[in-house]
């Protein structure tokens, strides 16, 4: 087998980089509100997808309790910051608190379950977020109840933050954007962010990441050699939780709003699942991939949608297919499909393409 | 004409080949020995042979029929028992409930029943307990009194004596003459003196590979030959 | 050794058998009020009925192939959905003063749903599960995009507004026995799924077919070996499970009388506690965690309504630690 890199996988890493570098652009080039909301959910939804694949790709066991350490992370935050108003400290402590209890529920939820049956971990993780998402909703004097709490982000994200001033003492403008906190915190987004995937990249690149792919190759056989299965897994459920929940505390900041919607409802797993596979399990450039393409979709796709629905409004059914809420029927068949054909997602297959000699 | 043939069979499971090339005839009648050290493959081939694993297409014959690629069940229909390593009792089900599993229809031949009956005394005692409940060395007997309930052509059967009191395997190998008499058995072992006793012919297999093969009696004759092949001391 | 004593007899009383007897128990003393209590305890054995119709397929599928069926309650959703539109449509009869006419909406309704459970389950596992058997991690996932597209389904067909299930007249009102009164639909949900467990129960333990299916469940290579095709019986375990999911639901429309799309993912996840309980595979088992949870659900609501889907989550941490496998599962 030829050790140089494929075409396929420089072609992957190319495209990662491009999207790196629209991100980090991204006030710059496309100055408008929704584009910036779009590039923000991106990054986020990047960390919350390769936390994931940590999880699904390289220990093959599912999870749809992700969305839950996501929340925790948010929740943490937010109810911190409506508490006691606007600033760091109730950042890094409600992160800390959103840590302190995802580790907590990974623990258990991983020794009880990925002890007997791996199948009962998919089950169990799926009842655990359901009762969150119902504990959420109902106590409601904490977590504002399905109406979700409103609330600032520290001083120096607010918009009216200037971050530079020119002579005149205004806020400065450069190549057209103002450097305001709005700027501030999409960078703080945009850093941290891209700080927690260089993380897990040095994470599946170090001897852990080799133990973890033997076991996904061969559970029996890495258990013979002496590996402690369970004990790995759960300690990858665990990582792969508290990055989760920190990616709900940074989206908490940005967002100054976290509600069962945007932070724990199963529509989010549901899109976790749809960005890993889509974009392709264990490789984290998948993740990346993924998320950028299903980001843009959910914010554009439904207009392309709308406009077809009115195309075929006289044939029976489809326009109701068509509906722009509707598009969750066109990903689940293409989510159904791409498993069948292309279990590894987008990076995976093209990573495998172009053999140099 | 051989009941069963081997043409170099090649089986991998995930990405590991474990059979290279076995080849074996195994002819009409008596029991046939393949012998082998820890991992060298022999439960492979029997696995093979029922399709249990996926052996490579044109690999083996059954009474000159090409039979690879066909489904376990159709195999067995063919006239095949298998009694696998771990026995494959049903311990949930009586010993009367595994037994009556093991007839294509349901219903016992009542001389066949008697004469499997007088084989395994223990199995009468026990009819209506638990499988679960039975002692080894009577699960041992459940499962070849299952594979011999109904005339089959051959029985594959893999380390019967494994883990059985010496009492029992002197039991089980005067059983397997018995049967061998009616059935042509292929009999995978690692207990050297239990194998010798019954075989007319033999092979050795190695590393996923037929090394040798032969009778059991020039085998048994050339104690250098025993030492090569299965590190057994002279 | 007056524990061992205790011990034994229990065990020879039943064992974990006498687990929703336990429960029953606690629930008197907690809520005090014997008509409360009763009232409470029927409306818990009925849904547990409903919820054991809902759960024994998908146990023993599981049981059967090691096949997880995620979209297992697209089944549920579809037959309450389907049921409530065939009563809707006979809604002449259900009203008629004729008790025949009201019967045979009813039979009708559950009939359709039936119907629409076999046809779903024979494609289900021929175009979905099928291809990707012994993998688990595809199978979850194709299972879950097929939830999610089945959901869409219903979403497109049903719409996204509750939609109210017409009750036959003859199930409608209560008994009133002094100052109890038992719902007579809840008598007749728990009367069905007690015929449909006997049912299962006969077929399992008395013929030919449910002696393969329980040693398929154990060992589905050896009764392979032995010339029989477990993957033809699969497809119609499958069939028979997804039909008794969607008779499930259909029962659970008229228990609710409003339904939404979202009960399919609501019931998901009660009976997935409901199977890990019981242990997966056996038919006892499942019984068994449904009345359960049931009881608890039932109960809880009625002490702690807050902590009624919470309390089913403890219910099951709680006997997975006393049980890593469930009360009752199939001998592996």
């Amino acid at each position: 087998m030829s050790m140089k890199p494929t075409y396929g996988s420089i072609g992957v890493k190319l495209v990662v980089l491009l999207i790196a570098a629209a991100l980090l652009f991204a006030p710059f080039l496309f100055q408008d509100v929704r584009s910036i909301e779009v590039a923000a959910r991106i990054c986020i939804f990047i960390v919350l997808v390769a936390s994931y694949d940590l999880l699904i790709g390289y220990t093959g066991i599912v999870s749809f309790a992700h969305t839950m350490f996501f929340g925790f992370g948010a929740y943490g935050a937010a109810i911190l910051l409506k508490q006691m108003g606007p600033g760091w400290a109730p950042v890094v402590l409600g992160g800390l608190a959103g840590i302190a209890l995802s580790l907590v529920i990974a623990v258990a939820i991983g020794l009880l379950s990925l002890r007997v049956k791996a199948i009962f971990f998919a089950m169990i993780t799926l009842a655990a977020a359901s009762v969150a998402l119902v504990l959420a909703s109902q106590l409601s004097h904490l977590t504002g109840g399905e109406d979700g709490i409103t609330y600032s982000a520290p001083d120096l994200f607010k918009p009216a933050t200037k971050l530079l001033v020119d002579a005149e003492g205004k806020v400065l403008k450069i190549a057209g954007v103002r450097m305001n906190g709005k700027i501030a915190a999409y960078y703080f987004v945009f850093l941290s962010s891209a700080v927690l995937f260089g993380l897990m990249l040095r994470l599946v690149g170090s001897p852990l990441g080799t133990v973890l792919k033997a076991i996904r190759e061969n559970e029996a056989r890495a258990e013979a050699i002496g590996y402690r299965v369970v004990a790995y897994r759960t300690f990858v459920f665990c990582i792969s939780a508290v990055v989760a929940s920190l990616a709900g505390t940074i989206y908490a900041v940005w967002l100054k709003y976290t509600g069962p919607e945007t932070a724990l409802s199963f529509d989010i797993m549901i899109d976790i699942l749809l960005m890993v596979v889509i974009g392709g399990m264990g490789t984290m450039w998948g993740p990346v991939i993924g998320a950028t393409l299903l980001v843009i979709a959910q914010y554009y796709l439904r207009d392309l949608m709308g406009a077809a629905a009115e195309a075929v409004s006289s044939v029976p059914l489809l326009p109701e297919l068509l509906n722009p809420d509707r598009w969750l029927f066109w990903l689940g068949i293409l989510f159904i499909l791409l498993v069948y054909f292309f279990p590894k997602g987008i990076a995976g297959t093209a990573m495998e393409k172009g053999v140099r000699q | 004409m051989s009941v069963l043939s081997l043409r170099g069979l090649r089986t991998n499971i995930g990405q590991y080949a474990v059979l290279h090339d076995v080849s074996i005839e195994v002819p009409e009648g008596g029991v046939f020995v393949l012998l082998g050290r820890n991992g060298a493959g022999k439960t492979t081939t029997l696995r093979s042979i029922m399709g249990l694993w996926a052996p490579s297409p044109g690999s083996v014959f059954f009474r000159g029929r090409d039979i690879s690629g066909m489904h376990t069940a159709d195999i067995a229909r063919l006239g095949l028992a298998f009694v696998p390593e771990n026995m494959g009792i049903f311990g949930g089900l009586t010993v009367a409930e595994n037994m009556v599993l093991a007839t294509r229809n349901g219903q016992f031949d009542k001389g066949r029943l008697g004469y499997v009956q007088t084989l395994f005394p223990a199995l009468k005692k026990f009819w209506d307990a638990r499988a679960g409940s039975l002692s080894g060395g009577q699960k041992q007997m459940l499962a070849v009194a299952r594979a011999i309930i109904e005339p089959r052509e051959l029985i594959l059967v893999d380390e019967p004596t494994k883990g059985l009191a010496p009492a029992i395997v002197d039991a089980m190998a005067d059983a397997f003459a018995e049967i061998g008499q009616s059935t042509t058995i292929l009999l995978v072992e690692q207990n050297f003196q239990f194998a010798r006793r019954l075989g007319r012919d033999m092979a050795v297999i190695e590393d996923g590979r037929i090394v040798h093969a032969g009778s059991m009696a020039d085998f048994a004759a050339d104690a250098e030959l025993q030492g090569q092949l299965l590190g057994l001391s002279a | 050794m007056k524990g061992f004593g205790m011990t034994r007899w229990i065990e020879k009383m039943g064992g974990v058998n006498l687990l929703p007897v336990a429960v029953m128990l606690v629930g008197f003393v907690l809520i005090g009020a014997p008509s409360s209590w009763v009232t409470l305890t029927v409306a818990g054995l009925a849904m547990g009925m409903m919820v054991f119709l809902m759960a024994s397929g998908l146990s023993l599928v599981f049981g059967l192939m090691d096949v997880l069926n995620f979209g297992h309650s697209a089944f549920v959703s579809f037959g309450a959905f389907v049921a409530a539109s065939v009563l809707a449509g006979l809604s002449g009869w259900l009203g008629a003063p004729s008790v025949l006419l009201n019967v045979a909406a009813l039979a009708l309704a559950l009939a359709a749903a039936l119907a629409f459970g076999l046809a779903a389950g024979l494609f289900f596992e021929r175009v979905i599960i099928k291809p990707v058997y012994k993998d688990h991690l595809r199978q979850i996932l194709i299972t879950m995009g097929a939830l999610i597209v089945s959901e869409q389904i219903i979403l497109a067909l049903w719409g996204g507004t509750p939609i109210t299930v017409h009750r036959p007249a003859f199930l409608e009102g209560a008994w009133i026995i002094g100052d109890i009164s038992i719902e007579i639909y809840r008598g007749f949900a728990f009367a069905l799924g007690l015929v449909v467990f006997a049912g299962l129960y006969f077929t399992l333990n008395r013929t030919r077919l449910g002696l393969l299916i329980r040693a398929g469940v154990e060992n589905r290579e050896m009764v392979e070996a032995l010339g029989f095709r477990i993957d033809r019986l699969f497809v119609g375990v499958f069939m028979l499970g997804s039909a008794l999911a969607a008779l499930g639901g259909a029962m659970w429309a008229g228990y609710l009388t409003l339904i939404t799309p979202a009960l399919g993912g609501e019931m998901m996840i009660v009976v997935f506690i409901v199977v890990i309980i019981g242990g997966l595979g056996s038919i006892e088992g499942t019984l068994l965690g449904a009345l359960m949870v049931g009881l608890v659900s039932n109960y809880v609501g009625f002490l702690a309504p807050k902590l009624a889907l919470a309390s089913n989550m403890i219910l099951m941490m709680a006997i997975l630690m006393w049980r890593p496998s469930g009360l009752r599962p199939a001998v592996k």
